[in-house]
């Protein structure tokens, strides 16, 4: 079709950049060299750049502020802990390519991280190929239970389905119309699916419930608060069940507020929000408005109390709010620590072995336990936004709940369930009592 | 045996309502079912009495030390029920979180700002109380008190107190109040005020078994005039063995309001779209100028916005640590001081970077790709990454109800604003010295030059112009979004599209661009949903660009080939 | 007669970097796999990985390098071709999960499971054949390309309108995928893999063999690449984009030269991401962000446009670094780092790393013979770059 005609271009100075290439790849493979094991370490898999820089930052720091404080209560098995901070800067390949990193070259113990479901998800393989461990703190759409990773967050019926309850309650408002509302990714859309079956189950009907979805980061709020509005007029009492995902919600409750949707009109209750989200908004418009958690900062408590004291010492800001993803590592950490100490050793298939059965106190004066489908116990509350930002609780579960890993709502997990200790299976089936999905 | 807690209930509603009289008008066969309850259930009764004994406001306090919502329940209907001219008191500091209980000796107490105050008695307590507990509401609760607190204030002298409990009990629509709003009906001069009641009048008679058929009917003309989702609501709520008479009105005032409502959305979707249209503008305008003007693709404008919001943070923190009274001006004092703090950013990184690239475009981009990176690293490190609380000033917050929309004031004033930044920067082009140099500046460069005109001096200028605007829009948009590092990234990919769209170096078509894409928008977002929508709008810009390369005005003449 | 045309593309340059490329992926799988770990020699497998996923974003910076560095086109949207390659692979390994799944359905994906789909969606048949998946990988970015490009380039959309729809095209794109509607595993996207071709994804010589894979397919691209700029066609690319409507007076049909090389290199982007796919494990929307394609461009900008092997070498340096940087104490300020090497390198080194020396080169020479060098003309950053 067409010559191709030789060009004359430059020679040696090729030679010279590839050669800078390869001595590239040299330095590379020489400083991942094994390093000295005078210290445990400890892995903090967290986002400090990036969009979810916004709710992870405060997830290392709390971490940091954990190590430290175990290394001067003696640190571990006598030696001191040495945190290993990486930054996966948001990038879900990156989140992937970090934990490689931690486990192989820093030869981390464990590792806490993650916030996205995608993160989790982009990290699992690795800790399984590297059998490693993995603290994942944060409320997430269950449906998993792998050997190397402890769910220290709530599952579903850790928060959706109490918080449905107390809606449906007399104190709730006895609701009967349901706007499920959601980001559209995996949790939200899990979550609703969860909820969707189980309002049905207690007789909810199809066309009172309406979902909706939006995408991340949405900021124009008016076309469905006043949607919203419109479903909520057809007579029954409505409630908003919002998955909405961390920096949606602020545009969110500001148009809430100013369309004067009141929360004894049309109740908002949240499993995303909290008093981090919070924090950006002026709250006073907001009062009443619900949020589903296994923690609020503002739970009287000794051990919340000293919680709060360092954590405001640690950061050097008395503004600085905790939050239930920051209690979830603080059970997680407590939990490890115990079980390194059960198991004598940071050897990863003895710390999970030792796991199970670990109790710890949570900060809300229960003891959280490590379950068998490495789920945990917590509490839950459910809690009306104040006007100074802090939640108040209306409602507390009786006892803990056992976090679930498999929804009992969803038809294709129902008869599954994850027992390592005495099954060593994630997802065995009860009817065809075989570990490894469906009956089939 | 205890009796069954329902029987209980409703002693203590027949006795509170006794205790009532004065005001009440329960009609007979109520009364006798009362009676007639009353000897059936004897025991009951004296097991009730405790509770039951609740006319004397000491009584009814005593409910407030409980910390059980349903304990605070009893209270607020006990303190209504007690006639006590403090009622009205206690109610609203209830209503705000004044009302305060001391758990051990069993007291309550109202808290003001300077002292606290005995809950019966209204004295100051001195040596102030230390250990108390504010009494907690639930939403249930809250709806309680808002329809006592209506009750109780029905009848106030003030015009605006007299209109907010109307509104409060015509949204309870409790039952009990129905004597109270016929008493105010009565005494109401003002015509909106007498409107409101007579609906609420109406919605409670909708709502009782009592009311007559003829009455119900006329409840449904009375409701359906107001034409309203609140109507919609309420004549919805009718229960379908109601007589069919008035369940017949009741659907043919359904049918006529949803087709109001129905028109009345197209206007709602076109107010919708003019406000996202002009957000899109306010984020664009700044870069139509440094894009547009002067062919620079920042890709840092985002971050100038950003700057803005912080700007208006930091100001609102000041005021806040020091002069409270100024919040409502406090968008006014950073106004300036975003536009200052904004265009000295820009003129910093027009005269550091941009200068040494100018005519090749392609290459600003990566440099202020890099500073965008930069610049919001050093907003985490300085402000930290979470989300920082910027106010809305009093005249900002809130709605209002124009025939059948809700327009809300910051959504207005944005409005309203874009419209006035657009307007001064079209003049201040137009009309003033710098705008003649930097048109002459952007049209030919070197003739610019050799008339005298300090090139350079301009190009900083421009860019700081351009960066500025991009300030001022940072400070409204951080009224109606996220004040946080990302909050930049979120308008950079929308402002291209706006300029692009609209024609490079145009302002008018950035103004058209900007609306027409929120305009569609809003009217795709009912029927698709936010994503598609927004995919939607995007594959039509794609198309247009097909149609228009340059944008919907673009520029003509030899400028276009450079 | 082929080979010999390619060979005779080739430079000296060209030639040094095959060997180094042919090197380095000889000394990886040899130093990951021949030593046993703990040994001083053994080249961990993590940075096998690594290095693999370098190689494909050189792959993915070589076919940027071909339309903006010869063309003059700047795609802000290669990211888009890149990801809609990478699902094509990892739709492929998600059919090949089969019944491992969670919920052990030999069909359907587990994210379709839990959201209760009954059957696979009509655009997922097909993708259990490796065969079909690696036609797709070439097809589904060459197909969108190639239709955007038939729009844009005959509409004479240029420069910076270009540039923007383009990024619209990944923005709209990005939104798509992100919708869980879509069937594509929205946010999640596509994770768990087992294995490909019945080799275990995880297993260290599947590792081994991917990362030769990729050097064999940025070798062959790079190879390609070439041919295409040294020959006549390669001239008439330079010669639009330096001076577009020149070359259309001249006689040239631009826009299907455009098309041309534009659908060209969006297959070699679709081809980086499906080798890019089984190596990290996961495929998921933000491969489309606006953002990704961006900074891609910038590793072209950073190693010097127009050239190539800059391409590559600005690739692996700017990963490097950002590895490199998002470890240890430096953590929380890479963003700086990362923002001031971008600034710094169009300010300092306009003409890219590459770009720069061998310009330094040539006006050394050039003072030497005092001779007018024609090729200078061929390193000159393109005047009006649009």
């Amino acid at each position: 079709m067409f010559s191709f005609i030789r060009t004359a271009a430059s020679g040696p100075l090729a030679r010279r950049l590839m050669g800078a290439t390869a001595g590239l790849a040299l330095s590379l493979s020489a400083i991942s060299g094994a390093s000295a094991q005078d210290t445990i370490k400890v892995g903090i898999l967290h986002s400090l750049s990036g969009t979810m820089a916004i709710s992870e930052t405060t997830l290392k720091d709390v971490m940091l502020m954990l190590i430290d404080e175990q290394n001067k209560k003696g640190g571990l098995l006598g030696k001191k802990l040495e945190a290993v901070v990486v930054d996966p800067a948001s990038n879900w390949p990156l989140f992937a390519e970090k934990a490689r990193e931690l486990i192989s070259k820093d030869k981390v113990s464990v590792v806490f991280g993650c916030w996205t479901s995608v993160s989790r998800k982009s990290v699992l393989p690795v800790f399984k190929e590297l059998d490693s461990i993995l603290f994942y703190p944060v409320q997430y759409e269950g449906e998993e239970s792998e050997r190397n990773v402890f769910y220290t967050g709530a599952a579903p019926n850790q928060q959706a389905i109490p918080a449905v309850d107390y809606l449906m309650s007399k104190d709730g408002g006895s609701v009967k119309r349901w706007v499920l509302a959601g980001t559209d990714y995996v949790y939200p859309r899990t979550t609703n699916k969860i909820l969707e079956a189980y309002l049905k189950a207690k007789g909810v009907k199809e066309e009172d419930i309406m979902i909706n979805y939006t995408p991340f980061g949405h900021s124009d709020w008016q076309t469905i608060v006043s949607d919203i509005k419109k479903f909520g007029s057809a007579g029954k009492k409505t409630a908003v069940v919002s998955t909405i995902n961390g920096d949606a919600n602020v545009p969110f409750y500001k148009e809430l507020a100013n369309q004067g949707l009141k929360a004894t009109d049309i109740p908002v209750v949240a499993f995303s929000v909290g008093e981090e989200e919070l924090a950006g908004l002026d709250t006073k418009p907001l009062v009443g408005h619900l949020a589903a958690w296994n923690y609020f900062e503002s739970i009287k408590n000794p051990a919340n109390a000293a919680f709060i004291k360092s954590w405001k010492e640690f950061t050097k800001n008395p503004k600085r709010t905790t939050n239930d993803p920051m209690e979830a590592h603080y059970i997680g950490f407590n939990m490890w620590v115990k079980a390194v100490e059960k198991a004598k050793s940071v050897e990863p298939d003895k710390v999970i072995a030792a796991l199970p059965g670990i109790e710890t106190p949570n900060l809300t004066g229960g003891t959280s336990k490590m379950l068998a489908n490495h789920h945990i116990t917590k509490p839950v509350f459910v809690g009306e936004i104040r006007g100074d930002g802090q939640f108040d609780v209306v409602w507390k579960s009786k006892g803990l709940v056992s976090g679930d890993a498999w929804s009992d709502f969803l038809p294709g997990s129902k008869d599954l369930e994850a027992d390592w200790v005495t099954l060593k299976c994630g997802n065995y089936n009860k009817v065809a009592k075989k570990c490894g999905g469906q009956a089939s | 045996m205890p009796p069954p807690d329902f029987l209980l209930r409703y002693f203590r509603k027949v006795l509170a309502g006794a205790c009532a009289m004065i005001c009440t008008r329960l009609t007979l066969t109520r009364w006798l079912f009362g009676l007639l309850a009353a000897y059936v259930a004897a025991a009951a009764l004296l097991i009730a009495m405790p509770h039951a004994r609740a006319q004397s406001l000491d009584a009814a306090l005593a409910h407030f030390t409980e910390d059980s919502f349903d304990d605070t329940d009893q209270g607020i209907q006990a303190v209504v029920a007690s006639g006590s001219p403090r009622a009205s008191a206690i109610i609203q500091a209830l209503s705000d979180g004044r009302l305060a209980y001391d758990g051990d000796k069993k007291k309550i107490y109202i808290k003001t700002d300077a002292q606290v105050l005995d809950a019966e008695t209204g004295q100051p307590v001195t040596p102030a109380p230390d250990n108390l507990d504010t009494v907690r509401l639930n939403n249930r609760l809250r709806q309680a008190v808002a329809a006592a607190l209506g009750g109780l204030t029905l009848m106030s002298p003030d015009r605006a107190a007299r209109l907010s409990a109307a509104q409060a009990v015509f949204k309870s629509r409790d039952e009990k109040v129905l004597p109270v709003v016929e008493a105010a009906l009565a005494k109401e001069a003002d015509a909106g005020i007498k409107t409101i009641l007579a609906q609420t009048r109406a919605a409670i008679l909708l709502g009782s078994d009592e009311a007559t058929e003829p009455q119900k009917v006329e409840a449904v003309a009375a409701i359906a005039a107001r034409g309203d989702q609140d109507a919609l609501r309420i004549l919805n709520d009718i229960s379908a063995d109601a007589p069919p008479a008035v369940t017949k009105a009741a659907q043919s005032a359904i049918k006529s309001i949803q087709n109001q409502l129905a028109l009345w959305s197209a206007v709602q979707n076109a107010w919708y779209g003019l406000s996202l249209g002009s957000v899109l503008l306010l984020a664009a305008i700044g870069l139509a100028i440094t894009f547009g003007v002067m062919g620079v693709i920042n890709m840092a404008h985002g971050e100038m916005v950003m700057i803005g919001a912080y700007v208006t943070f930091a100001v609102q923190e000041m005021i806040r640590a020091y002069n409270p009274g100024l919040f409502d001006y406090s968008l006014a004092i950073a106004l300036p001081l975003a536009f200052l703090v904004s265009a000295l950013v820009g003129i910093l990184i027009e005269r550091t970077v941009i200068r040494f690239l100018y005519g090749r475009p392609l290459e600003t981009l990566l440099a202020t790709w890099g500073i965008s990176l930069i610049l919001q690293q050093a907003v985490r490190s300085l402000f930290g990454p979470t989300n920082r609380e910027v106010g809305n000033p009093s005249w900002m917050s809130g709605a209002f109800e124009l025939g059948g929309i809700t327009i809300t004031y910051n959504r207005l004033w944005i409005v309203v604003f874009t419209i006035a930044v657009f307007v001064a920067l079209l003049g201040m082009l137009r009309f003033t010295r710098l705008g003649l140099e930097v048109r002459a500046v952007t049209q030919n460069r070197a003739m610019a030059a050799s008339m005298g005109i300090r090139t350079a001096r301009i190009d900083a200028l421009t860019f700081g112009l351009g960066s500025g605007i991009a300030g001022i829009a940072g400070v409204a948009l951080s009224q109606i979004d996220n004040v946080s590092p990302n909050l930049g990234q979120g308008y950079i990919i929308d402002s291209f599209m706006v300029v692009v769209f609209g024609g490079v170096g145009n302002l008018w078509g950035t103004l058209v661009g900007a609306l027409t894409l929120g305009i569609a928008n809003k009217f795709l977002e009912p029927y698709a949903g936010a994503v598609l929508a927004k995919i939607a709008i995007l594959v039509f810009i794609i198309l247009f660009i097909q149609k228009k390369p340059r944008g919907m005005f673009a520029l003509k003449g030899r400028a276009v080939e450079a | 007669m082929i080979t010999a045309a390619f060979v005779r593309s080739l430079d000296r340059g060209g030639m040094i970097f095959l060997i180094v490329l042919a090197a380095f992926a000889f000394a990886v799988p040899f130093f990951n796999l021949a030593f046993p770990p703990g040994s001083p020699l053994h080249l961990p497998t993590y940075l096998v990985a690594l290095f693999g996923k370098y190689v494909c974003y050189a792959l993915l910076a070589l076919s940027i390098d071909l339309v903006w560095g010869y063309c003059g086109i700047l795609s802000l949207g290669h990211g888009a071709f890149f990801a809609l390659g990478g699902y094509a692979m990892g739709m492929y390994l998600m059919r090949q999960i089969g019944a491992r799944g969670v919920y052990a359905n030999p069909v359907l994906p587990d994210f379709m499971v839990f959201l209760n789909w009954k059957e696979l969606p009509f655009f997922w048949y097909g993708f259990q054949s490796f065969p079909y998946a690696l036609l797709m990988i070439v097809l589904v970015p060459g197909v969108l390309a190639f239709v955007f490009g038939w729009f844009a380039f005959r509409s004479r959309v240029t420069g910076v309108y270009l540039s923007i729809i383009t990024q619209a095209m990944t923005y709209a794109l990005l939104l798509a995928f992100f919708r869980n509607d879509f069937g594509f595993g929205g946010n999640n996207g596509l994770t768990d893999f087992k294995d490909i071709l019945g080799f275990n994804v995880q297993a260290q010589g599947t590792r081994a063999a991917l990362f030769v894979l990729s050097c064999v397919a940025l070798a062959a691209g790079f190879l390609l690449c070439r041919a295409i700029v040294s020959s006549k066609f390669g001239k008439v690319l330079v010669a639009i984009r330096d001076a577009e409507s020149r070359t259309r007076f001249l006689g040239y049909r631009v826009e299907n030269y455009k098309l041309f090389v534009w659908t060209f290199s969006a297959c070699m982007a679709g081809v980086a991401g499906a080798l890019y796919v089984p190596q990290v494990g996961i495929i998921n929307p933000s491969e489309f962000a606006p953002a990704n394609s961006i900074e891609a461009v910038i590793w072209v900008a950073v190693g010097g446009r127009g050239t190539l092997t800059g391409a590559v070498l600005g690739a692996f340096l700017v990963n490097y670094a950002k590895t490199f940087f998002t470890s240890g104490m430096l953590a929380p300020y890479w963003l700086f780092v990362l923002g001031a090497l971008f600034v710094g390198t169009t300010l300092l080194l306009p003409r890219g790393i590459v770009g720069t020396l061998s310009h330094w080169r040539i006006a050394r020479t050039e003072r030497k013979t005092a001779a007018a060098a024609e090729d200078s003309v061929a390193w000159a950053v393109p005047r009006a770059a649009e």
